[in-house]
């Protein structure tokens, strides 16, 4: 996917971390981590496992809030305002930060109940057709639209795994979030179903920033524009994907890309 | 294979297959022996089931029927009027003892004497005048005619044409003489005894003549009792287990409820008993006896099953569910309600119907707050005197009359059948939430 990408100067930086440092309990996971996320891009976050990627990626929507003995140091920035400031309710951020998971896990609820939860309480649509109209619109967005349209009654849980991550993009996007977090969200997929997957996320790319974690280097050289190196705790190095994957700076990195750790 | 050196410790492909296969068989040995073990003690439980249930179905399915009289009794309009008319103060105030005894002299003119009329009179029910009572009460034209009707023996004629008491046995050794015995019999060749549908066990509370004894009071305290237990016991109890487990804060006061929510479950029944005697009967004054002072104090005794049951329910929930609420921006409220709860559902009710059967067989609480004791009347409601099932069945168990044998089974059963229909309707509910994905 070769299209030409506006400078980066141009574009506006959605998320800015400054400084993160992340401890479960006496055990330091992240050191220092400074990032920032450009809006309407992809940012890709690689590294062997154990690296703290996914610690995070789960700092930008403060579900690690929900660890006990986790501490968060440092700030993270969404539009300028830092989210662990006091004054921030955390069920409002996760409605403007939506977030994928490695192991589809949608309600088990109806495929309808499932898109149209977060609306309902979030207060976004009350109405049935207004609801109707959203589900509607985040399962085209999902590319789920054509296979489900016929039993949006039925189980979301009895849809295929393909599907049912498909399923919970959609759940995420029908709050109308401005990020998406993708936390290995092919990793329990066959490679059909990863690449449609992959599609989607070049889509999605238009009215979203997403960050995903990715324990592939081929995924993350495909969908993403940017890529973020993380190596026992450390950033160790982040630019344009191209640049990492063809003459990466750090040793590391090298030694990573190449095969040779990780 | 010849020419190959035996290395230390290692073995050529066949001769490890070779060990394998010898070893097989103590193996399976092992696995056949543990499985007729098995077998072993589900046949001798079921043994033991058949015997028990077997016994008390045995002695206690012939409640089903009551020996009936049929006597023909003169209804002469003076004995019913008063001042010259007829009304129903004045039926209820006519001498109905008197009209049954005349009915039976009637049946047997050669009686004489004090002693056999008395044994005479003594086949018949002493509550026979009652139901005369209410049949004419009921059925005031009747007043001035002469009428056949059926009226309940005594329990000695019961248990006689039930076969319990053994003819052959010396008359000093039984309850029913010679005498008595050869009236029976005539009753019988006239077509006047025979035996009908118990309506008087399904219907009536407790009394001291087993005959009149019915399982009805007891069956509706044990009812109204459960419905308060189960009113007071469920909401509290899932509503703890929701707190506990999903938002107090995990720190050495919430370790410490814990563990006396744990020992809470060890506690002895009567100790309930005992505090709700000083606080609910003397301090608070709820009705002594009633069934909401028996169901608040079983309440507090099934809370802590209830709430240990739905603490593992909650914690059996994977947290995949919990991630993918909150990641779309549930609150933690909204997480649980939503989410967690229904999928604890059916662990929950599980504990709860376990608590609710351990209830249901409890005595000792209710002792001190006058549940065990003798009360005949039916109650109206939570706040009437009442007793409960298993308390009805330990007084007739400690009643000497031959009938309160077939009653105490029957009673048995009559409790035995109240759990099957609420682990049924629990059973139910369970799938209706299990269904739902």
């Amino acid at each position: 996917m070769t299209d030409t990408l506006p400078p980066d100067e141009d574009l506006r930086t959605a998320i800015v971390a400054e400084g993160v440092n992340v401890y479960y309990g006496e055990k330091q996971a992240l050191f220092d981590v400074d990032l920032d996320i450009k809006q309407n891009q992809v940012t890709a976050l690689i590294g062997p496992s154990g690296c703290g990627k996914s610690t995070f990626l789960r700092c930008i929507n403060r579900m690690n809030d929900v660890i006990d003995g986790c501490r968060v140091e440092g700030r993270i920035a969404l539009d300028g305002d830092d989210i662990y400031d006091r004054s921030v309710d955390v069920v409002q951020l996760r409605a403007r930060i939506g977030m994928v998971f490695q192991k589809p896990n949608p309600f088990p609820k109806s495929i309808f109940d499932n898109v149209s939860y977060g609306p309902r309480i979030h207060g976004i649509a009350e109405r049935k057709a207004d609801l109707e109209e959203i589900v509607h619109d985040s399962l085209v967005r999902a590319g789920l639209w054509n296979e489900v349209a016929d039993r949006l009654n039925e189980p979301g849980t009895g849809l295929s795994g393909g599907q049912q991550q498909r399923l919970c993009i959609a759940r995420a996007i029908a709050v109308r979030p401005d990020v998406i977090l993708m936390d290995e969200p092919c990793s329990a997929l066959d490679p059909i179903a990863t690449a449609r997957i992959e599609e989607l996320i070049d889509d999605l790319r238009e009215n979203y920033t997403i960050v995903i974690v990715t324990h592939s280097m081929q995924q993350a050289a495909r969908v993403s524009q940017r890529t973020a190196f993380f190596h026992l705790g450390n950033l160790v190095e982040f630019g344009p994907t191209d640049q990492i994957f063809t003459s990466p700076r750090d040793k590391r990195t090298e030694s990573y890309i190449t095969g040779r750790i990780g | 294979m010849s020419g190959q050196p035996e290395s230390r410790g290692r073995m050529s492909r066949s001769d490890t297959m070779e060990t394998v296969r010898k070893g097989l068989r103590s193996r399976y040995a092992a696995e056949r022996r543990f499985i007729w073990y098995g077998r072993g003690a589900i046949a001798i439980a079921l043994g033991f089931l058949v015997l028990l249930v077997g016994s008390i179905l045995i002695k206690g399915a012939s409640v089903v029927t009551q020996t009936h009289v049929k006597l023909t009794v003169e209804l002469p309009l003076e004995a019913f009027s008063k001042n010259g008319e007829v009304t129903a103060d004045s039926i209820g105030a006519a001498n109905f003892v008197g009209l049954v005894k005349t009915s039976l002299r009637d049946l047997f003119p050669d009686v004489s004497g004090r002693r056999d009329k008395r044994a005479l009179d003594s086949l018949i029910s002493s509550g026979a005048p009652y139901e005369l009572r209410d049949h004419v009460l009921a059925n005031p034209e009747l007043v001035g005619q002469s009428i056949d009707i059926w009226l309940s023996a005594s329990d000695d004629i019961d248990m006689l044409d039930k076969g319990y008491i053994d003819r052959d046995v010396d008359s000093t050794g039984r309850r029913v003489t010679d005498k008595q015995i050869a009236w029976y019999d005539q009753l019988i060749a006239e077509g006047r005894l025979e035996r009908q549908f118990n309506t008087t066990f399904f219907t009536s509370g407790d009394s001291r003549e087993p005959e009149q004894a019915g399982i009805w009071g007891a069956a509706l305290g044990s009812f109204y009792t459960l419905l308060v237990t189960l009113l007071l016991a469920f909401p509290l109890g899932v509503t703890t287990a929701v707190y506990l487990e999903e938002f107090a804060p995990k720190n050495k006061w919430t370790d410490l409820i814990e563990v006396n929510i744990n020992n809470l479950a060890a506690v002895p029944s009567i100790i309930f008993g005992l505090l709700g005697l000083a606080v609910f009967l003397n301090i608070i004054g709820l009705p002594r006896s009633a069934p909401l002072a028996g169901g608040v104090v079983l309440a507090l005794m099934t809370l802590p099953t209830i709430i240990i049951a739905g603490r593992a329910a909650l914690k059996a929930v994977p947290p995949s569910i919990r991630e993918a609420a909150l990641g779309v921006g549930a609150s933690r409220l909204q997480t649980v309600t939503h989410h967690v709860l229904p999928l604890a559902m059916p662990g929950m009710l599980t504990g709860s119907i376990i608590g609710m059967a351990q209830a249901l067989g409890e005595t000792a609480p209710l002792l001190m707050i006058g549940m065990v004791a003798f009360i005949v009347d039916l109650p109206g409601g939570p706040l009437d005197p009442a007793t409960v099932l298993p308390v009805q069945v330990y007084i007739w168990a400690d009643s000497p009359e031959r009938a309160f044998v077939e009653r105490t089974s029957a009673g048995i059963i009559v409790l035995l059948l109240f759990l099957v229909v609420m682990n049924l309707s629990a059973v139910m509910l369970r799938k209706r939430f299990e269904r739902r994905w």
